[in-house]
């Protein structure tokens, strides 16, 4: 690049034409939205979260069909009562009787629908949080790798969406079976009624299966597409919601509203497609309705004037047609949200079965007081990627008690040292000891106590200031944790904000400023009160004020602790009892300020440069040595 | 800033609030929706007209039945007419099929003025949401704009079909059904419409409760679902302070409570139905007794029995949804409300009658004794009385702690707000009675926050100019540093960024920024504290190369960093709202005042240093 930034790149699409770069919202690309029907693996899976409720699983089903024949019982005590309740010189307790097992059916029916509804509805949600409590407490063990490798909001999506279309599915199982019985059943009492009669008014079943199929592919596509150019158009207000201050400092208010337009008009007609595909079964059903009725008007009326069957069986089986459609509406849906649930349930599938390969080990003993507040590193060699270490045979130790600087320029390791001692990840070679232990013999949750650790970028939950500076030191008391942030100097602004420390902050802390949430930060770790102390220090270019709290701060945070900070403020390093220089992932320098100064090295010349943070300098020097170097 | 972020966080729940529990702005919204469903008159006409001859063919069907019974046993079974009982099945299947025309038509065109209505409802919110100015915006959670937007528009959207045309469906039915049966016979008339009542009155509550609880337990699981999103963003912390034991009790917690509740809603739901389905079935045990009576007296025929009996299924589900119909409304008027209360939210930065466009000549800026406060809640000035002047060429530094209203006042010159006092003008023109399209083209400002589209980085480049060509984007991008790194990207400037796209490092954000306002070629250049995440060499590299862009324009820098502003050729500090200190860097130094001071803690940062400026 030349230094007055005129150098011109070669483009090969340059062609001088103009062409407009302008879109609003984004084609996402969707996620695979029906797999197949039946996924064996899937269902397996699925099976071991409904296993714990087999025994409400079954009385549903039992539910189910004792519901489903009450219905069925219905037209037929109908029947009864037209043919020989109300027959001429019938004894009146007949029809009274008949009338007093309807009533009978329909308790049973009553109690039947609110047994079975009642229990799908709960299982089907205690399901769907219990899928969803075990993934959420997979994901809080599994690798470190893959959670950098996974966008949040993908895995947000296999807790909601995913977890929905499972519980859809569960409940519309066993209201599935429902649906067969019924269907099986309107066949077999229509056959018994008069099997002929039957077989006639049945024939416009196979028609109503096959348009039935061939309109749910093309319904599904259509659904589909208005679905997409609805999201994709909500994508779009989302945009200029949140962008809305860009959008206004750039003027592109006009434009966007027409390019918007462009979405909205695609939206509109796929979301007509869809309603018309929608609605165009309404006609064809009752249509076939229609016929199958006028079928048992003449064909029935002809049987019944030949004394074949009574009127109360053609009266029942006018009631019986307009039964059965309803479950092969309800079972052709099933067939889709069956789909819908494989793909999901494979998705969820995935993510439980994400390995946590850092694990406790089986005789993992607990770090306690009797352990010493030492860091060591021995040999150690670590990768994301094994194939390209970051990090090669680096050895170096902290005393109990001793405070030492990690020094280098961006990619030297230095991030990845501190992530080791906490063991987010486990060492290719050679070992990472804290109290004297492996870190790989000693139980996560007791090395999680004996180590404080402040992160680059302040990170808070929503909740009060108290529940944050707490987090998980339940042990702190509410002085403790007010003595921890009047330590770090964050007391002041907590008092002035309108609850105090019973505020709510925002998400992530928004109603705050960068330099109160690193303060917060330090307040936790204080609160956490542990032996060992790593911290990264932030490289954002905060102002000079809020810069001296937190240089404060920091003293206080090291005070009578084992300290390991990754330096990149000249104060802090000068504070320090020994650095250790990092360079591309192996330890190049280490002693106190005074030794390296006279060693004439890498640290020496990042001093002399004399810059207000030390990692600047380094990205200077690496372009210096590179002119050099050509 | 930060004031100004606690007062918009004390406001902007009122924007939620006041829609929802006015009454009469409730009512309002649902006349108001009503006339604009009929902006459509031809699809509403005809959903409304289709609605009669579908409820007749409905109506039709158990009187065809009851009289097909009939004429059954009426026949001689020696000689049985054929052609008679042929006719009532042929128009028994003509009436079938008539009635799901009609419905088809009904439904169709009910829908169709909902999706257009949507679509320029969707179109009004948009251009709304994107004109009004800065002060709604802070005060409005982006949330609550986007509930407004796809949630709201909904409720809207489904008005004219869910409760409009059913109330007239419903209506049609039930009066036209009842007059039917009552003149037939007017007690086993009342039986069999003795469920509605209750049937009606059970499904409103139960739609209702439904509603409100629905809206409840959404609340209960975004938060379950915040604490999971949190936990995920934030799994170094968690896994820092070993916590994981810690975050699934706060899991628990949150997912135990959202169970039960959703627990108590199937509850209500299924108690509900299963009570209407009995009610149904007894008002038809009725039917059958006294009806099955007046049969075996010869007073009524079978058939018309059937008919009855008939009628009562089809009555049956529009009766049970008749809560749907409730819901529509209730729907219809707090979604309504809160989506009228932002279309009617006046747009207070507008341009005034016959503005005209900005007129550059010398592009001198000028600042007149300039004072603003942000409106709420009575709120202080947080600048006040700042007067100077900067001509083509200059660059201005700006300096101050956090609070002293170096942003607010940088907000004020492309008029992002309007000054409270004073007067802000260019070449001589007051921004305020120029076209605001003009002012912001001449007006170019990185802002603190960097926005990232998701589109590629070239479409980001030249958002402000969508027709640049690609020469002038890598120039601007090299000018930002950024070329070299975008160079490096899989599919370099075709890249896509944003929210869906690569995430880009602050630094980069803010590289990406200053590229994008660089294309402007502006009369005033304003950088607010834009290089505040990029490192001290990075940053001396994009000074060196706005050398030529800062030839041009006026040039006005807020920066932490001395170093970024010692070049200026006037640089204010700033403090509680005030210009304290003004001159160059020289002159600030020998003043030996509050500059100096700031010089001195950031040339030297020994741990005595920071002792003694902490105690000063």
């Amino acid at each position: 690049m030349s230094p007055n930034g005129q150098a011109e790149p070669r483009d090969p699409h340059a062609d001088g034409r103009p062409r407009m770069r302008a879109v609003v919202g984004s084609t996402r690309v969707e996620e695979e939205i029906f797999g197949r029907v039946f996924d064996g693996k899937v269902v397996r899976r699925l099976w071991t979260f409904v296993a714990p409720y087999k025994g409400r699983v079954r009385i549903a089903v039992g539910a189910v069909l004792v519901f489903t024949l009450s219905q069925l019982l219905i037209p037929l005590l109908i029947r009864y009562a037209i043919d020989y309740g109300m027959a001429p010189g019938a004894p009146g307790w007949l029809l009274a009787g008949i009338v007093a097992l309807f009533a009978l059916v329909i308790a049973v029916n009553y109690g039947a629908s609110l047994l079975q509804e009642r229990i799908t509805g709960q299982v089907a949600e205690n399901v769907l949080f219990d899928i969803r409590r075990k993934m959420f407490g997979h994901l809080q063990h599994v690798s470190l790798t893959f959670m950098d490798q996974t966008e949040v909001g993908r895995l947000m999506s296999r807790l909601q969406g995913d977890v929905n279309s499972m519980q859809e599915f569960l409940e519309t199982s066993v209201q599935s079976v429902g649906d067969i019985a019924l269907l099986i059943g309107i066949v077999a009492v229509m056959l018994w009624l008069d099997w002929q009669l039957a077989l006639l008014v049945l024939m416009v079943l196979p028609i109503l299966l096959v348009v039935r199929v061939l309109w749910l592919a093309r319904a599904r596509s259509a659904f589909m597409a208005a679905h997409e150019a609805n999201s994709v158009t909500n994508g779009a207000l989302s945009e200029a919601i949140h962008g809305v201050r860009a959008i206004q400092a750039t003027r592109r208010e006009g434009l966007n509203a027409e390019l918007y337009a462009e979405l909205t008009e695609r939206t509109w007609r796929s979301q007509l497609r869809a309603s018309r595909l929608a609605q165009v079964m309404i006609p064809i059903v009752d249509t076939l309705t229609g016929i199958a009725m006028a079928v048992v008007v003449v064909a029935g009326g002809l049987m019944v004037v030949s004394g074949r069957i009574e009127v109360g069986a053609m009266v029942a089986f006018l009631f019986y047609i307009q039964r059965f459609f309803d479950p092969i509406r309800s079972l052709t849906m099933q067939y889709s949200v069956m789909q819908r649930a494989m793909a999901s349930g494979h998705r969820l599938t995935e993510v439980l079965d994400v390995e946590v390969d850092v694990e406790d080990a089986p005789d993992a003993v607990a770090l306690g007081p009797q352990d010493d507040a030492s860091v060591e590193f021995r040999g150690v060699t670590f990768g994301y990627d094994p194939a390209h270490p970051v990090l090669k045979d680096v050895s170096f130790s902290v005393a109990s008690g001793e405070r030492v600087a990690l020094v280098g320029p961006t990619g030297s390791g230095k991030s990845s040292s501190i992530s080791l001692i906490h063991r987010f990840y486990d060492v290719q070679d050679g070992s990472v000891r804290v109290g004297g232990h492996d870190v790989r013999d000693v139980t996560q949750e007791s090395l999680g106590r004996h180590i404080a650790m402040v992160l680059q970028e302040p990170y808070l939950f929503t909740g009060t200031v108290m529940e944050n500076i707490r987090y998980s030191s339940h042990w702190a008391s509410d002085t403790d944790v007010t003595e921890a942030a009047k330590a770090v100097g964050a007391h002041d602004f907590v008092e002035a904000m309108p609850l105090g420390y019973d505020t709510l902050l925002d998400e992530r802390g928004s109603n705050l400023s960068l330099g109160q949430r690193q303060l917060l930060s330090f307040a936790r770790a204080l609160a956490a009160d542990a032996r060992i102390l790593v911290l990264d220090e932030a490289t954002a270019n905060i102002d000079s004020y809020t810069e001296l709290q937190i240089q404060k701060a920091l003293q206080k945070l090291l005070e009578g602790r084992t300290g390991l900070v990754i330096a990149h403020r000249l104060a802090t390093i000068r504070n320090a009892d020994r650095i250790v220089v990092l360079q591309q992932g192996v330890k190049i320098e280490e002693g106190d300020h005074d030794a390296l100064m006279a060693r004439q090295g890498l640290y020496s010349k990042l001093f002399t440069l004399n810059h207000a943070s030390f990692d600047d300098i380094a990205e200077d020097l690496d372009e210096e040595e590179r002119k050099v170097a050509t | 800033m930060t004031r100004h972020q606690e007062a918009a966080a004390d406001t902007r729940m009122e924007f939620r609030r006041t829609a929802a529990v006015d009454r009469q702005a409730g009512l309002g919204a649902i006349a108001r929706i009503t006339r604009m469903c009929f902006r459509y008159p031809w699809r509403a006409g005809l959903a409304m007209a289709a609605t009669l001859p579908a409820v007749c063919m409905q109506l039709a069907i158990p009187v065809i039945l009851g009289r097909a019974v009939d004429q059954t046993l009426a026949m001689d079974s020696d000689d049985p007419d054929l052609r008679a009982l042929t006719l009532i099945a042929l128009t028994l299947l003509v009436v079938s099929i008539l009635r799901g025309v009609f419905t088809l038509v009904q439904n169709y065109a009910a829908e169709s003025v909902g999706h257009a209505l949507a679509k320029d409802l969707r179109e009004a919110i948009y251009d709304k949401i994107q004109r009004l100015p800065f002060s709604f915006h802070d005060r409005t959670h982006s949330g609550d704009l986007i509930t407004v937007g796809m949630l709201d528009l909904e409720g809207v959207r489904m008005y004219f079909s869910t409760a409009l045309v059913r109330t007239l469906l419903l209506t049609l039915l039930i009066g036209i059904g009842a007059v039917m049966l009552l003149r037939t016979d007017a007690i086993l008339g009342l039986l069999a419409l003795s469920f509605v009542p209750f049937a009606a009155w059970r499904s409103s509550v139960m739609q209702l409760t439904l509603r409100r609880t629905w809206l409840i337990l959404q609340e209960k699981l975004g938060v379950l679902s915040q604490k999971m999103e949190e936990n995920l963003a934030g799994i170094r912390v968690v896994r820092a302070f070993a916590a994981q034991d810690h975050e699934m009790a706060r899991f628990d917690a949150s997912s135990r409570e959202a169970l039960e509740y959703s627990h108590q809603r199937i509850d209500v739901r299924v108690r509900s139905t299963s009570a209407m389905t009995l009610a149904f079935f007894a008002a038809m045990g009725l039917v059958l007794l006294y009806g099955g009576r007046q049969v075996a007296a010869g007073e009524i025929t079978v058939g018309t029995l059937a008919t009855f009996l008939t009628f009562m299924t089809i009555l049956q589900m529009p009766v049970r949804q008749l809560g749907l119909m409730v819901n529509g409304y209730a729907r219809a008027s707090t979604c309504g409300s809160r989506l009228f209360q932002l279309m009617d939210a006046p747009v207070e930065i507008a341009d005034v009658g016959g503005a005209r466009d900005l007129e550059i000549t010398e592009g001198t800026l000028r600042l007149d004794n300039v004072g603003f406060a942000y409106r709420e809640q009575g709120a202080g000035p947080v600048v006040s009385g700042i007067s100077f002047e900067a001509r083509r060429g200059e660059t201005i530094g700006i300096l101050g702690a956090p609070g002293a209203g170096k942003t607010s006042l940088m907000q004020l010159l492309p008029r992002f707000y309007d000054v409270t006092e004073g007067a802000i003008t260019i070449d001589g023109q007051d921004i305020r009675d120029v076209t605001l399209s003009s002012v912001r083209q001449a007006v170019a400002i990185v802002q603190q926050d960097s926005f990232l589209f998701t589109t590629s980085i070239e479409n980001n480049i030249a958002y402000a100019s969508p027709f640049a060509d690609d020469r002038r984007i890598r120039g601007v991008a090299d000018s930002a540093q950024l070329h070299d790194y975008v160079l490096g990207l899989p599919q370099q400037y075709s890249t896509v960024v944003g929210e869906r796209g690569v995430s880009l490092s602050g630094g980069q954000r803010q590289r990406l920024s200053i590229a994008r306002t660089l294309m402007a070629e502006p009369a005033v250049l304003i950088f607010d504290d834009s290089t505040a995440a990029i490192d001290a060499g990075t940053e001396s590299r994009i000074r060196a190369a706005l050398r030529d862009h800062g030839k041009g324009c006026v040039t006005l820098i807020v920066a932490h960093r001395l170093a970024s502003l010692k070049h200026a050729d006037r640089i204010l500090f700033m403090q509680d709202g005030r210009i304290v200190e003004h001159g160059t860097h020289a002159e600030l130094l020998a003043l030996g005042g509050r500059y100096k001071a700031l010089h001195d803690l950031q040339m030297n940062p020994e741990p005595d240093v920071l002792e003694q400026e902490a105690s000063r």
